[in-house]
């Protein structure tokens, strides 16, 4: 690694850990971010490195955070009675029960998320292209309509987290902190699986599915391996939305299908599908756009971003980063002879 | 748990239940199957699969909604939705949908619900987010000592729908243009050389799938209610009639769609009300595994 880049990630890294200090007034906008950074490079395992475009990865932030809700829940009280008595607010938590809660209720709600993608990925990885990504979907839209029916858990009234026990402003910036360690170890794990044979492995995949299989790959158990991967990162990401949120409700906020569901897909677009920066710089820009947009077209902000969704699809589908690379090709190490380059572009005119 | 059992129960000690839940179910099935003739016509035609299907039926319920409250004939509200939606329809088609034609399908997926989504948030910023309907006063009959109630309105809404498939399907076989839109459907490129101009023909098929899920709408405003954020569930239900009945398969399109309709009928009497939408979705999944299991059939007689 070279000085300049090393330099690089230090005074990124020194960025994210001043950056709660810097602009108190911008933490939970800050930690919304690094939820997008986290959910967007998630997508990108499998849709930008293996070429299957799940709709449907917002059911492993969803079920992360019911998992989350019912384990810090289970361990202090039985959750039937606590959902029944919504808002009743007899029930008070300790502070160890709550941080025992909220260790357990996060690894929990990760390995929840990659068993469950094991299974659901088993069922739906026979399906290809837009049949993936609607049945994936389809999965997602159920979910949220069952939870919302299941009153053990809150049924459509949502559940209830418990309140922080210390100072508020002190747990806006754990659950930045939460998110950004989330975010970081995500960043340095693609970074070093797409360096190995099993990044290699997914990205045959994406290219020519039949051909991986021809040469030897088990292309069922790679992809099951990388969805459970990135579901496992959605989930734990999912369960600390749950406690920043404190309250959440099943079709809103939860199985958001239409709101961060779709956004993890137009961020990946937005920054390069397939790159390992593409997914971040896409979150920092749709996630600009979108508070600029709640900020100044006062009620028309939905209609701006399905706007936008739209515009990008249709005419910036490569990204930042896919047009970066076609235009400065060396920055990728793509080395490109220039007679080659000369006499192709005679022929495109 | 009891009250499903009670539910089941119900229907086979009062078989008549059954008649009724079916009649319902094959009313509201003939407006799915309209919506996912609509869907097949696009997806046969341009290959384009449009998520925004369902958002092109709450317009139109929305277009008749509207008229209706200035004090028009709510039975011409089809009509003039037809037509409205045709002209929005041919809009979303040069904007968006003349674009992604030639790109790969997730793109149109992708495009198609970015439009859903904005459609969805203009009518509910035009309309508000209340549920709406027509009420029509027409009377209602009872058969069977008043255990099968039949609205007249509804009945009216199937004629309208009928009626309209009908118009649709001659339309496709016999006039010049259906004749064209076939021939695209077939091998675009060998109508371009036949003198077809396809770009015309794909921009018609578009603004006519508009129109189709327009008139649809109208019709369900009259005999149910809409929303503005209802439109996700008609593409579903469209998606899981075309992928079931599978393209070009005009019968199998009409029996998928009434069958959707007595399914999610059956399915919200026995398991409640609440769980209408989860049904139509988890038939949906039923159905992508079952396309699955048959091919991985004939996988495995290939080996």
């Amino acid at each position: 690694m070279s000085i300049a880049k090393l330099a690089l990630y230090a005074a990124l890294l020194a960025l994210t850990v001043a950056a709660p200090f810097l602009a108190p007034d911008y933490k939970t906008q800050l930690a919304t971010l690094w939820l997008m950074i986290i959910v967007a490079l998630s997508w990108d395992m499998t849709g930008g490195q293996m070429g299957y475009n799940s709709l449907g990865n917002i059911f492993f932030y969803g079920t992360g955070m019911y998992v989350a809700a019912v384990v810090t829940i289970g361990i202090a009280y039985p959750v039937g009675e606590y959902t029944d008595a919504a808002g009743g607010g007899i029930f008070a938590f300790t502070p160890t029960q709550y941080f025992t809660g909220m260790v357990l209720g996060i690894i929990a709600s990760a390995v929840f998320c990659a068993l469950s993608a094991l299974v659901v990925g088993y069922v739906t990885f026979g399906l290809r292209g837009p049949y993936f990504a609607i049945g994936t979907l389809g999965v997602a839209i159920a979910a949220g309509e069952l939870v919302s029916n299941w009153d053990w858990i809150g049924g459509g009234q949502g559940i209830s987290m418990p309140n922080y026990p210390y100072d508020f402003e002190q747990f806006k910036t754990l659950i930045y902190f939460l998110y950004a360690v989330l975010g970081i170890a995500l960043f340095a794990f693609c970074a070093w699986l797409y360096s190995t044979r099993f990044g290699a492995a997914i990205n045959a995949i994406r290219d020519d599915e039949e051909k991986a299989e021809a040469m030897g790959i088990h292309t069922l158990r790679y992809k099951l391996v990388a969805w459970s991967l990135a579901a496992a990162f959605v989930g734990a990401a999912g369960a600390i939305s749950a406690f920043q949120l404190i309250h959440f409700e099943p079709l809103e906020t939860a199985y958001q299908t239409i709101n961060l569901g779709i956004f993890m897909v137009v961020c990946v677009l937005l920054g390069g599908k397939g790159t390992l920066w593409g997914p971040v710089i896409g979150a920092v820009m749709f996630h600009v756009f979108k508070e600029l947009t709640w900020n100044y077209f006062l009620g028309w902000q939905w209609v701006a971003l399905g706007a936008l969704i739209v515009i990008v699809v249709v005419f910036f589908q490569d990204g930042l980063m896919g047009w970066l690379r076609t235009k400065r090709p060396e920055w990728f190490g793509i080395a490109v002879e220039r007679k080659d380059r000369i006499i192709r572009e005679e022929v495109t005119t | 748990m009891d009250q499903i059992f009670f539910n089941l129960g119900l229907l086979f000690e009062f078989p008549i239940v059954n008649l009724k839940i079916i009649i319902d179910g094959v009313m509201i099935g003939a407006l799915f199957a309209l919506a996912a003739y609509g869907l097949a016509l696009v997806w046969g035609v341009m290959n384009v699969k449009n998520l925004a299907q369902g958002d092109f039926v709450i317009a139109g319920g929305y277009v008749a909604w509207w008229l209706t409250q200035q004090g028009m004939n709510p039975l011409l509200g089809v009509p003039i939705a037809f037509v409205v939606m045709w002209g929005i329809g041919w809009v979303v088609y040069k904007l968006v949908i003349s674009r992604v034609i030639e790109r790969d399908l997730f793109t149109s997926l992708l495009a198609t619900f970015g439009l859903a989504i904005m459609m969805a948030q203009i009518m509910n910023l035009l309309f508000g987010s209340d549920t709406q309907s027509i009420k029509l006063d027409y009377q209602t009959l009872y058969f069977a000592d008043g255990l099968i109630d039949v609205p007249i309105a509804k009945l009216i809404g199937v004629l309208m729908a009928t009626s309209l498939a009908i118009a649709v399907i001659a339309f496709m076989k016999y006039s010049r243009m259906g004749q064209a839109i076939r021939a695209t459907a077939q091998d675009a490129r060998a109508a371009r050389v036949m003198g077809i101009d396809t770009e015309k023909i794909y921009a018609f098929t578009f603004s006519l799938n508009a129109a189709i899920c327009g008139a649809a709408g109208a019709i369900i405003v009259m005999v149910w209610v809409i929303q503005p954020f209802y439109g996700i569930t008609y593409s579903v239900r469209a998606f899981v009639i075309v992928t079931a009945a599978g393209l070009g398969n005009l019968p199998g399109v009409i029996a998928a769609g009434l069958g959707i309709g007595a399914a999610e009928q059956y399915g919200s009497h026995i398991f409640g009300i609440g769980y209408q939408q989860a049904i139509a979705v988890l038939l949906l999944l039923l159905v992508l595994v079952w396309r699955l299991a048959q091919q991985r059939r004939n996988r495995q007689v290939l080996q």
